[in-house]
C-alpha cells in the first residue's frame, strides 16, 4: 500500500488498491452505524457502501445526519454502534489520524482551516514535510503551488497569505486542494461547491469525476440535485438519521430523490432511459 | 497541461478537464495562472501581502518598535539631565527588562493557544529560590546543576498545570489562579523562617556565577567579536534563505527588505554593545555587556526556532488559531496544550533566576502578581494576541523592553508607585484594544464560515 502520508501532488495511478478486492466488495462498507449526542439520535443503524471508482452522492434534508455520518468515517466522532469494513477488513477509526492512515480525506462543511495560518501551512497541517528536523517550507510551498495551479485556483494573491484574508470561495478551493493533494483512496466532500461561483463549481465537479476515473471512491454531499445527477454513480438518501434509499443513479430521478428526502418513500418507478434523459 | 508552470520534481495534479472539450474555456483562464511565488518578487506584491497580514490582525513588529522609540524619546527629554539615555541607566534598563522579557516569552506560549497562566510570577520565584537554595554553602551544587534543577522543578509545575487543564478539562484561568496562591505558599515554605535567600557571597564560586548573570560583564573586545560572529552568521542565514527562495520563485521578501533586516540587526547589536562598553562606574571603571544580554538572546533564538521552524511550533499556531481544525488534521491537541504550559513554566524559571541574580537573592516580599501582569502586558504590547493564534518570541523582547523602559523612566522621574501602576495599566489597555480591534478586522474579512 502506498504511504498515505506521502503527498504526491499528483493523482495515484488507476486502481490504487494493491490488495485484491473482490468485485462486489466496496472500498468501505458501513453496517449499522448509530450515533447520538445527548438526547439527539443523529444516526440510526446506517448501512452504506462506498465502492472504488464510483461517486456516491449522499442526499438528505438539513439535519438528516449527513455531516455526522461523514465525521464518523473521518474519525471525528466515534460511532456508538456499528461496524466499518475497509477493503473487507474490520477497522476501527477512532481518530482523524486513523482515517488519514487508511487513505481517507475529507472536505468538511465548515472547512476546518486555521485562519491564522497561510495557505501552504493549512494544506500541510498535521503532515508537514521536514528536512533535518525542521520544516521544509520550500518543498511544501512548491507542492501546494502545483496542486493549486492544477486546480486552476488562480485568484489568490499570494500562496503565503493567511486564510483569514481569503474569500469564502477561495477558502473552499483551499479545503478541496488540501484533500486531494494526498495519495488517498476515499475522498469525502461535504457540500464542496456551496460557496463557489459557476467556474469554480465546474472545476470541483470535473475534479470529482477525475478522482473517480483514477479509481478513488468519492462521497459527495450536495443539496444541488443538478450536481448530484451530473457526477454521481450511486445515490444514498438519509432522512432523520435513517438510510431510506441507496442504489445506482439509474434507479432514481429528481422527483424520487426529493420524495425519499422528504417522506422516506417514493412510488415513482424510474427506467434507465428516464435517468439518462435526466442527465441532460 | 502545457500551460501550467510547475516546479521540477513535483508532478502536479493532472489539470482538471484539460483533456476534455472544456479545456477550451479553461485555457483562457490559464492565461491568468500566476505562479504565486513569482509575483511576490516585486516590492509592490510584498507590500500587498503585508497589508493582507495587517488586515488579518498581524501588524508585525513595526508598531511596537515605534512605541519603544517614542517611549525612549519622551523619557530622554523629560528625565532630569536626560539621564535616561546615560550608559549606566540603559544597562540598568536592560537588566530590569530581562525579567519582563523572559517572563513574557514564557507567557507567550500559553497566550498563543488563547490560554493564560496567572501563576508564572510565583513559579518564577520558585525557580529562583530553588536555584539560590542549591548554591548555598550546605548543598553547594555547581551553578549549572542548580539552574538545571530549577528548570526541571518548574517544568514539573507546568506539567501539573497542563495535566489538570487538559485531562480534567478545567479552565486555565482557574487552575493557574489556584496555582498563583499555591506556589506562593510553597515559595514561602521553601524560603523558610529566614524569609529569604541571598547569593551575594564572594567566596562561593557557584553563588558568584548566579550573581554574575546580571553583575558580571563580558570583556569589551570579546563582546565585539561575539557580535561580529552573531551578526555574520544570522545575516548569512537570512540572506541565503531569502536569496534561495527568490531564485526558485518562492514567496520571498525583496532584496531591499532582506538587506534592511540584516542592517537593522547589526545596528541594534552595535548600539547595545557600544552602550555597554562605555564606562558607567562612578569610582572604578565598569564596562562590558552583562551576561544576561546574551542569555536573553539565546532564549529568543531557541524559542523562535521552536515556534517558527519546527513541526511542534506549527502545531501550536494551528491549535491557537482553530483547535478543531488542528484536531481534524490529526494533531494531538491535549499534548500541544500540556507542552505549552510546561514551556511557559520552564521559561519562567529562567526569568526567576535572572530576577534572583538582579536582586542578589529572593525574599518573601516578591510580588508575583505584578510580575504576571507585566509579563502579559509585555507580550500583548509586543504584538501577541490574547485571543490565541498570533505571537512570536520577539514580541516578548520588544514588549518587555517597552515595559522595562516605562518602569525605569517613571522611576527616574521620581513618580510615586501609584502613577507607575496607573501608566502601565493604561499602556496595557491600549495594547489590548489594538489587539481587539485588529481581531474585529479579521471577523469582517473572513465572513464565510459555515
Ligand atoms: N456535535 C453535535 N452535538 C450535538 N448534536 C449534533 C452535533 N452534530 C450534529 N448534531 C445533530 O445531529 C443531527 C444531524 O446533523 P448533521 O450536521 O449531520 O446534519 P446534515 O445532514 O449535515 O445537515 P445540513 O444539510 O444542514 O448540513 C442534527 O439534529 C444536529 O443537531
Ligand atoms: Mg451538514
Amino acid at each position: 500500500m502506498a504511504d498515505p502520508n506521502e503527498p504526491t501532488g499528483s493523482l495515484p495511478a488507476s486502481n490504487p488498491g494493491a490488495t485484491p478486492v473482490s468485485a462486489s466488495e466496496p472500498l468501505l462498507r458501513l453496517r449499522g452505524i448509530s450515533k447520538h449526542f445527548g438526547a439527539v439520535q443523529a444516526l440510526y443503524g446506517v448501512d452504506v457502501d462506498l465502492p472504488s471508482g464510483q461517486v456516491t452522492a449522499l442526499c438528505g434534508d438539513n439535519g438528516a445526519g449527513k455531516s455526522v455520518l461523514t465525521k464518523c468515517i473521518a474519525g471525528i466522532h466515534e460511532p456508538d454502534q456499528g461496524e466499518m469494513f475497509w477493503e473487507g477488513r474490520l477497522v476501527h477509526i477512532r481518530t482523524p489520524g486513523d482515517a488519514a492512515a487508511l487513505g481517507i480525506e475529507t472536505v468538511y462543511q465548515d472547512l476546518a482551516l486555521a485562519d491564522n495560518l497561510d495557505i501552504v501551512q493549512n494544506m500541510f497541517l498535521g503532515r508537514e514535510r521536514l528536512s533535518r528536523g525542521l520544516l521544509d517550507e520550500d518543498s511544501m510551498e512548491r507542492a501546494a503551488a502545483a496542486t493549486l495551479a492544477s486546480l486552476r485556483v488562480t485568484t489568490v494573491r499570494s500562496i503565503r497569505q493567511p486564510v483569514a484574508t481569503l474569500s469564502g470561495g477561495q477558502r473552499q478551493a483551499v479545503a478541496v486542494a488540501k484533500a486531494v493533494m494526498w495519495n488517498s483512496k476515499l475522498v469525502m466532500l461535504d457540500e464542496p461547491t456551496a460557496a463557489l461561483g459557476v467556474a469554480q463549481t465546474r472545476m470541483v465537479l470535473d475534479l470529482i469525476v477525475r478522482l473517480k476515473d483514477h479509481g478513488l471512491a468519492v462521497m459527495v454531499i450536495s443539496h444541488n440535485l443538478n450536481d448530484v445527477f451530473e457526477v454521481a454513480d450511486r445515490v444514498a438518501v438519509l432522512r432523520l438519521g435513517r438510510m431510506v434509499a441507496q442504489d445506482q443513479l439509474s434507479a432514481f430521478d429528481r422527483q424520487s430523490v426529493v420524495d425519499f428526502m422528504t417522506t422516506g418513500t417514493s412510488t415513482r418507478q424510474v427506467t434507465a432511459s428516464d435517468a439518462t434523459a435526466m442527465k441532460d | 497541461m502545457a500551460t501550467i508552470p510547475t516546479q521540477p520534481g513535483d508532478e502536479p495534479l493532472p489539470a482538471v478537464g484539460a483533456d476534455t472539450d472544456a479545456a477550451v474555456d479553461l485555457t483562457a483562464a490559464a492565461v491568468e495562472v500566476i505562479p504565486p511565488g513569482i509575483v511576490a518578487q516585486s516590492l509592490g506584491e510584498y507590500l500587498r501581502g503585508w497589508v493582507a497580514r495587517v488586515r488579518g490582525g498581524d501588524a508585525g513588529v513595526l508598531p511596537v518598535a515605534f512605541a519603544l522609540l517614542a517611549v525612549a524619546i519622551v523619557f530622554t527629554i523629560v528625565s532630569p539631565n536626560h539621564v535616561f539615555l546615560s550608559s549606566k541607566n540603559l544597562v540598568n534598563l536592560f537588566d530590569q527588562s530581562a525579567v519582563f522579557i523572559v517572563l513574557a516569552m514564557g507567557e507567550g506560549f500559553v497566550l498563543l493557544l488563547g490560554e493564560i497562566d496567572l501563576s508564572i510570577g510565583y513559579v518564577a520565584a520558585i525557580g529562583g529560590t530553588v536555584a539560590a537554595d542549591l548554591v548555598q554553602p550546605s548543598p553547594n551544587w555547581p551553578w549549572w546543576a542548580a539552574i538545571l534543577a530549577a528548570l526541571l522543578v518548574c517544568a514539573g509545575i507546568g506539567a501539573i498545570h497542563g495535566f489538570i487543564i487538559t485531562r480534567l478539562r478545567m479552565p486555565a484561568f482557574v487552575v493557574t489562579l489556584a496555582g498563583y496562591l499555591l506556589w506562593f505558599g510553597v515559595m514561602i515554605i521553601i524560603l523558610g523562617t529566614a524569609g529569604g535567600v541571598s547569593i551575594t557571597s564572594t567566596v562561593l564560586p557557584n553563588q558568584e556565577a548566579l550573581y554574575g548573570i546580571v553583575y558580571a560583564y563580558i570583556d569589551p573586545l570579546v563582546a565585539w567579536v561575539g557580535l561580529l560572529a552573531i551578526v555574520g552568521l544570522l545575516g548569512a542565514a537570512m540572506w541565503l534563505r531569502d536569496a534561495g527562495r527568490r531564485r526558485s520563485g518562492l514567496v520571498a521578501p525583496p532584496v531591499g527588505l532582506t538587506v534592511a533586516k540584516i542592517v537593522l540587526v547589526a545596528g541594534a547589536g552595535i548600539v547595545v554593545v557600544a552602550i555597554c562598553n562605555v564606562n558607567r562606574g562612578n569610582f572604578l571603571p565598569i564596562v562590558g555587556v552583562p551576561w544576561v544580554v546574551p542569555l536573553v538572546l539565546v532564549v529568543l533564538g531557541a524559542w523562535t526556532i521552536l515556534l517558527e521552524r519546527t513541526q511542534f511550533g506549527r502545531h501550536m499556531y494551528a491549535v491557537g488559531g482553530n483547535a478543531e481544525a488542528a484536531r481534524r488534521a490529526g494533531i494531538n491537541v491535549s499534548r500541544v496544550r500540556t507542552l505549552a504550559f510546561i514551556l511557559c513554566s520552564l521559561t519562567a524559571a529562567l526569568a526567576g533566576i535572572i530576577y534572583c541574580s538582579q536582586l542578589g537573592g529572593l525574599t518573601t516580599n516578591i510580588n508575583g502578581g505584578q510580575l504576571v501582569l507585566y509579563a502579559v502586558a509585555a507580550a500583548v504590547i509586543g504584538g501577541t494576541s490574547l485571543f490565541g493564534g498570533r505571537g512570536r518570541a520577539i514580541h516578548g523582547l520588544l514588549g518587555g523592553l517597552v515595559i522595562g523602559a516605562i518602569y525605569n523612566g517613571l522611576y527616574l522621574l521620581g513618580l510615586p508607585i501609584q502613577w507607575q501602576l496607573i501608566i502601565t495599566g493604561l499602556v496595557l489597555l491600549a495594547a489590548v484594544s489594538v489587539d481587539s480591534l485588529s481581531r474585529k478586522g479579521v471577523g469582517s474579512g473572513a465572513t464565510a464560515r459555515a
